[in-house]
């Protein structure tokens, strides 16, 4: 079935395009999240919607899954190939095809490189807000698909919040235009349903984004503490006082441990955790409110304020924070990231339990998080040459995601579902809620052909439909609607 | 299954649709009750209503047998002052929150409930700094038209754990479901505002736009030729950006709105328009034969028109510049012979998606894009 699949789609999309050779393959056997690997039975470099429109057209017809891949950072393995199916990579539909600064939008092939965007809008005064730390590597087909965030969306918001316009492949293949430069389309809000889908409702194939415009000014210090507890005080206090920055950003001790030895931020020695607050705007608010946050941050323990001079030193503090991930391994041979919510106010608690559990454990756990929104990102260390070692830190790991849950926040705020927390949905979510979701689901893709797997532990039969049908039906005349 | 009759009561004169009668109506008292109620009227077609401020958007129900009031469901369920979020239920009058030092910052009538603002999506000046309804809300819980209980998103603001149909929901006119409860990110009350006035060109818009005052919303009104922007924040901070501005416009500065802010254009019973354009189309549609209202700076303004051939020249008007016009609101005769939505691409998969949710159609039959 695959090798007619390739030849279909060799004569489709001309040379190039389709890739078979099990190395190349292997290539794409995985996304950031590295421990899972699977080796797709094809991949398809898509060059434009018309060849994504064919591949998905071929998977169709052929009942062959396909999974969409951008730049391969997911944390979750949301870009997992699937072993029998077509991965189609949307890395080389890199053209940014629109900047209008009089619209405040960009329209961009899904391929286009998140910091890309931002360079390019930069001489306009505009920039692209959603930033995951990720942005100099991650696609925007990515960001859509996992709705991702980043430190500034505590004032700005998610890429949802972003999107205005979708050029979408649907798991059939045909190509649907949703929404544009405008806003509230009318009918369902399917542009807010697709972002965050995680590839199982079809492929990004063009976006429209907002652009948002540069503040006049933009602040930023990081206070250092002798421990998380004061940290976390700081950051209520920040709320609390009604101020909204641009970020909070907070990391504990081994974190910046690890931080100090990548990328030496240079960091307030002997700091038990340190907070970067950036506050952005006319220049006329910032001023007042800066003022006030470093006075609370005083009130609340830190021992050192640092506030940054230039544009360096800013990208100094940043660095130290955007290589938290990455500079663990100076510390630890391995480690779990792993992506939490928590209503802030639960902090400290929280952070409290997640010591327990590291002790208790035998492991260590890096905490490096957005504060200002309760997003966690422990770090649980382990090497896995040490029998025993990569059981416990998965087992801390989970028992971190179940405090989240216990304290009402969420199995992931950023990272997304994928193949890893599809396991976590039902201690989130009922059996009826998941059932709802993929109702949507059913209506993108009713054959389960798009990134099956991924999210939902459970898939849905499409066919089958609970209740009556007997209501409306009478006055469906037209015959538009098919039961 | 609990008997039909201890959950409705007969409908009374006042239980029309869009000059739809009903034949029942129920005011369940929770969630359990709602899906009880749903599950034991399968059969049943419903509309949902709220405070009936907005009972005449849309075309009328193309069959009516049940009313679903939600003026029991209401009330906060938990307002988490230092997380910023709160949870409310449906039939909750907007204007009846106490958030104290926090907002959710929803702009409509203050009557409207909660579950009607969501359910039609509306939005008004603020939504250019606050985000619309869809931004706003971070969880959801609505009762399926079997009876089933679904809830989606959370209680935190940042969450990608499965589908957001909290967004499915925002704009769906009651087609989908009953929301009963909703969970909505607050932001803090601003210490300062005021209005900065004009009577400028809307164009005008792009150069403040380019001063980085940071405003809340930018509003204009062809009618007046008026423009008027709003800025919040610390009392120093929003005298000196109003201070800029007013220098920039020529305008004066005001601590009270023009009389026209964030206020429907048309007469009860006219014909009532929503217009949404890119933002640069906006001073094409305000220099237009028909005065619009609204916010350039997020492209969507409101119309009264005198008739058809007006909303078919601003839903030329629009399309022509990149965008949509919907008819809210129409006097029967007009209605019946109007299409209130207008092109609606992406109609194919939003049909899927009713039949999906909705498998009878029993929800708001017809009230939707494409008779959905
Ligand atoms: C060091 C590091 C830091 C990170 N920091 C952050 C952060 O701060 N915030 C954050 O949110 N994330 C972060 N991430 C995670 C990751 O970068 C984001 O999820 C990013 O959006 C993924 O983009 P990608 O192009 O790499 O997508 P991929 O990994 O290729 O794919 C991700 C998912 O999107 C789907 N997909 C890809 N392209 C399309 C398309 N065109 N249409 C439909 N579906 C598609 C895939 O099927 C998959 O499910 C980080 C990752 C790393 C490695």
């Amino acid at each position: 079935m695959i090798a007619g699949l390739a030849e279909r789609l060799r004569r489709e999309l001309g040379p190039g395009r389709v890739i078979t050779d099990r190395q190349e393959l292997r290539t794409y056997e995985c996304d950031g999240l590295a421990h899972h690997k699977v080796v797709p039975a094809l991949a398809v470099l898509a060059q434009s919607t018309a060849q994504v429109a064919a591949t998905v057209r071929a998977c169709a017809e052929a009942g062959v899954p396909f999974v969409a891949r951008g730049s391969g950072t997911g944390l979750s393995g949301g870009a997992l190939p699937h072993a029998d199916g077509v991965l189609i990579v949307t890395a080389q539909m890199r053209d940014i095809l629109d900047i209008s600064p009089a619209d405040e939008r960009a329209v961009v092939q899904p391929g286009v490189i998140n910091l890309q965007l931002t360079r390019a809008t930069t001489p306009a005064g505009y920039y692209y807000a959603p930033d995951p730390s990720s942005q100099q590597i991650c696609s925007i087909g990515g960001n859509v698909a996992e709705n991702s965030g980043g430190a500034h969306c505590l004032k700005y918001g998610f890429t949802v919040n972003h999107v205005t316009g979708l050029e979408v492949v649907t798991p059939d293949g045909s190509v649907t235009r949703l929404g544009g430069r405008a806003l509230d389309p009318p009918g369902y809000d399917l542009i807010g349903a697709f972002v965050g889908s995680e590839g199982t409702l079809g492929v990004a194939t063009e976006v429209t984004v907002k652009l948002t415009r540069l503040p006049e000014t933009v602040r930023t210090l990081l206070a250092a503490f002798h421990g998380v507890d004061q940290a976390g005080a700081a950051t209520s206090a920040i709320i609390a006082a009604g101020v909204v920055p641009a970020a909070i950003e907070m990391m504990d001790a081994l974190a910046i441990e690890a931080a100090e030895a990548a990328v030496a931020c240079g960091y307030p020695p002997g700091a038990g955790a340190v907070l970067i607050v950036e506050l952005d705007g006319p220049a006329a608010e910032v001023a007042a409110q800066f003022d006030e946050v470093v006075a609370l941050c005083e009130g609340s323990g830190a021992f050192e304020i640092q506030i940054a001079a230039d544009d360096s030193q800013r990208a100094l503090f940043w660095k130290g924070r955007k290589s938290a991930f990455a500079a663990v391994g100076r510390i630890s041979p391995d480690y779990i990231v792993q992506d939490g919510v928590i209503p802030r106010t639960a902090l400290p608690e929280v952070l409290r339990r997640i010591d327990e559990l590291a002790t208790s454990n035998g492991v260590r756990v890096a905490n490096v998080f957005h504060a200002g929104d309760g997003n966690l990102h422990p770090l649980v260390l382990f090497d896995d040459a040490v029998p025993g070692e990569a059981e416990r830190a998965e087992t801390t790991s989970g028992a971190i995601i179940d405090l989240c849950i216990e304290y009402g926040g969420s199995i992931t705020g950023e990272h997304g579902v994928g193949a890893d927390k599809a396991k976590y949905m039902p201690r989130m979510f009922g059996d009826d809620d998941l059932d709802t979701m993929q109702l949507l689901r059913c209506a993108f893709d009713p054959a389960g052909l798009a990134n099956p797997g991924k999210i939902y532990p459970t898939p849905r039969l499409c066919g089958e439909r609970p209740g009556r049908h007997t209501a409306g039906d009478t006055a469906n005349r037209d015959g538009a609607e098919v039961f | 299954m609990t008997a039909l009759d201890e959950l409705t009561r007969p409908a009374g004169d006042d239980d029309v649709v869009g000059g739809v009668p009903a034949r029942l109506v129920a005011a369940p008292r929770d969630t359990a009750e709602a899906s009880a109620l749903l599950a034991a009227t399968q059969d049943l077609t419903v509309v949902i209503r709220g405070a009936g401020t907005k009972l005449d958007w849309g075309p009328p129900p193309r069959a009516l047998d049940l009313i679903i009031d939600t003026r029991h469901l209401a009330g906060v369920v938990e307002h988490a002052a230092g997380d910023l979020i709160t949870i409310v239920r449906a039939g909750t009058p907007l204007g009846s929150l106490d958030l104290g030092e926090q907002l959710l910052a929803l702009d409509g009538p203050a009557g409207a409930t909660v579950g009607g603002t969501v359910a039609t999506a509306t939005s008004g000046p603020r939504r250019l700094h606050y985000g619309g309804v869809r931004d706003l809300l971070i969880g959801i819980t609505v009762v399926r038209a079997d009876g089933k209980v679904a809830k989606a998103g959370g209680k935190v603001v940042k969450n990608v754990a499965g589908y957001d149909l909290g967004k499915l929901y925002t704009g769906s006119y009651g087609t989908l479901g009953l929301i009963t409860e909703c969970a909505f990110r607050l932001h803090p009350r601003p210490q300062h505002a005021l209005f900065v006035r004009a009577v400028a060109p809307p164009a005008e818009a792009a150069r403040i736009r380019a001063a980085a005052i940071a405003p809340t919303a930018v509003e204009i009104d062809s009618a007046t030729g008026e423009l008027a922007v709003l800025i919040e924040g610390t009392p120093d901070g929003v005298r000196e950006r109003a201070d800029l501005l007013a220098k920039l416009l020529n305008a004066d500065i005001s601590d009270k709105s023009p009389e026209w802010w964030g206020a429907d254009p048309w007469a009860p019973g006219g014909i009532g328009v929503k217009l949404s354009v890119p933002l640069s189309a906006v001073p094409t549609l305000a220099a237009g034969p028909d005065a619009v209202r609204g916010s350039a700076g997020t492209g969507v303004l409101y119309a009264a028109a005198a008739g058809i051939t007006e909303v078919e020249r601003l839903r030329a008007a629009c399309v022509r510049l990149g965008g949509h016009a919907v008819v809210l609101t129409a006097p029967p005769d007009v209605r019946d012979i109007l299409d209130m939505w207008g092109p609606t691409p992406g109609l194919p998969l939003m049909r899927r998606i009713k039949d999906q949710f909705d498998p009878g159609h029993r929800f708001a039959p017809g009230r939707f894009v494409g008779g959905i």
